[in-house]
């Protein structure tokens, strides 16, 4: 595998605009990696290779890596193209989690400081998102991603993700949803009771009964596979997050994540973390518990829209102690307890 | 689109695109499971809330998941519970059923402010009330630092709790998990 970092190149190295295409559309470089789109399919180039990916799929998968700010570990937009965080730093990879790419020599990593990443794939999103098509919301909500390049989207990119402090509701904190602030129940949740609790604080204890309805919280939720913090105990988040159709990237933790199927059913496939060979298959109904390792990574399927807890440590710590085998990529509870 | 929508659609009787929401409760909870390929399915530590707590005492605090210190407890409540109490704050979705939570403000803190976990008491601590929530399915409740709280259900109901592993924490994962 090749694997560059800025400190190789000359320039580093934000996106070049290399003009735009017969089909309207940008083309750009990042390091040594090229990006072009047509009327139906996205390609990226590297000095070794070269993979196309369908243009709906290249947006979802790149919407979420920008929304998540790269979230933890591997975002794998399929099976070739990804990035692996490393929490100031970001890998830009392509074949490296590939066994056969591996094998043929044409894996292929370089890593840019996060915020060149985070600017270059927001510019790019931007010039290939047409307008009506909206990569963050169910196929049945969107228009098409196809075509010649038809205005823009710029809205759809730029939504704020939920990062609660302490929990959803209590003072200062992220605000409950409503019909008043944008967030009307999703038609696919329209049967979700919107009753809230009913809270009586005593005098001068207000602001310390905090309770919520989360799960008319998530039925307002306008967006697929996009964890939000609702309630954090320390570095424990709770991360629920509304589903429907496919998990657009394939995930693959750098420490063990949780995922509590909290209405309807989803289906994980799950492969290894550096191969893509397949290891389980996971069907998840409500009620249902999971981990999911940090050697392996997995993509969700939703038939209908769901509820889903995913459930995080964030511990910065996690990551190094995992990759260096001093924790395991399992949860340890067979032997310990 | 949805983005472009001003309001929430009525809740009428009309089946939603893609057929009702289906949650889980203590009489129903069908469960998934792990299909392995090559894999060793206790890897996943896979469970189910509903059944856990069912099989449980009630207001045994059994863990289904846990990441380092950090565990999710799931119980069954069942007549009036004893009173808990956290050094830090700890959370509880309601999964089935309605409660009332009943909250403190003890005269002292009950716990040690390093303390790990819930801490029970037999008897009401000493304090002052600081109200109630009563809480139905799908509400989240923030049981604050150091406060004591209780639960008195209506029936029977299934609470899941966002914590710190302690004294209270039951680990069974031989008898609640998938192992093969």
């Amino acid at each position: 595998m090749t694997q560059l970092s800025t400190s190789d190149l000359p320039a580093v190295a934000g996106l070049v605009d290399h003009g735009t295409n017969d089909h309207g559309y940008g083309v750009f470089g990042l390091g040594s990696f090229t990006f072009e789109r047509d009327e139906y399919f996205a390609t990226v180039r590297w000095p070794s290779g070269h993979h196309r990916i369908s243009a709906d799929d290249f947006l979802r998968a790149i919407q979420r890596d920008i929304a998540w700010e790269f979230f933890y570990g591997t975002v794998n937009f399929d099976g070739v193209l990804g990035t692996v965080n490393h929490y100031g730093r970001v890998d830009v990879c392509a074949g490296r989690f590939s066994k056969e790419h591996q094998a043929a020599g044409m894996a292929h990593t370089e890593t840019f400081p996060t915020e060149v990443v985070a600017e270059a794939f927001l510019t790019i999103a931007d010039d290939w998102t047409n307008e009506g098509f909206d990569p963050f919301v169910a196929p049945r909500e969107t228009g098409s991603a196809f075509g010649r390049k038809n205005g823009s989207n710029p809205e759809a990119l730029r939504r704020r993700r939920v990062t609660a402090e302490r929990m959803v509701g209590a003072p200062g904190d992220e605000p409950l949803r409503t019909d008043d602030n944008g967030h009307p129940v999703n038609a696919a949740f329209s049967d979700v009771p919107q009753d809230e609790p009913v809270v009586r604080a005593e005098a001068g204890f207000a602001d310390e009964l905090v309770a919520f309805n989360l799960f008319a919280y998530l039925s307002r939720s306008p967006v697929t596979f996009n964890p939000s913090v609702v309630s954090a105990c320390r570095d424990s988040l709770a991360c629920p997050t509304t589903e429907e159709y496919i998990l657009p990237i394939i995930h693959g933790n750098d420490r063990v994540e949780w995922f509590i199927q909290l209405s309807d059913e989803m289906v994980w496939e799950i492969e290894d973390g550096a191969t893509g060979a397949k290891r389980a298959t996971v069907v998840m109904k409500a009620g249902d518990v999971s981990a999911m390792p940090a050697d392996i990574r997995h993509q969700g399927y939703s038939p209908k829209r769901s509820m889903l807890l995913v459930w995080e440590n964030a511990s910065t710590q996690l990551p190094d102690l995992i990759a260096s085998g001093t924790l395991p990529s399992h949860p340890d509870v067979w032997s310990a307890r | 689109m949805s983005s472009t929508q001003l309001t929430s659609p009525p809740q009428t009787a009309i089946v939603p695109p893609g057929g009702p929401t289906t949650f889980g409760s203590l009489a129903h909870h069908p469960s998934g499971g792990v299909q392995v390929i090559d894999d060793d399915p206790r890897h996943y530590v896979f469970s189910n809330v509903f059944a856990v707590a069912k099989a449980g005492a009630p207001y045994l605090r059994t863990a289904v998941a846990i990441n380092q210190e950090y565990v999710l407890e799931a119980t069954r409540a069942e007549g009036p519970s004893p009173w808990w109490s956290a050094a830090h704050d700890e959370f509880v979705l309601v999964m089935d059923g309605r409660v009332t939570v009943w909250l403190r403000k003890p005269t002292a803190p009950l716990v040690e402010p390093d303390h790990d976990g819930a801490v029970v008491f037999t008897a009401e601590p000493e304090g002052v009330p600081m109200g109630t929530i009563e809480a139905g399915r799908g509400h989240m409740v923030l049981l604050p630092a150091h406060s004591a709280y209780r639960f008195v259900p209506e029936t029977s109901a299934v609470l899941l709790f966002q914590t710190v592993a302690g004294p209270q924490t039951e680990f069974r994962w031989n008898e609640i998990c998938q192992t093969s």
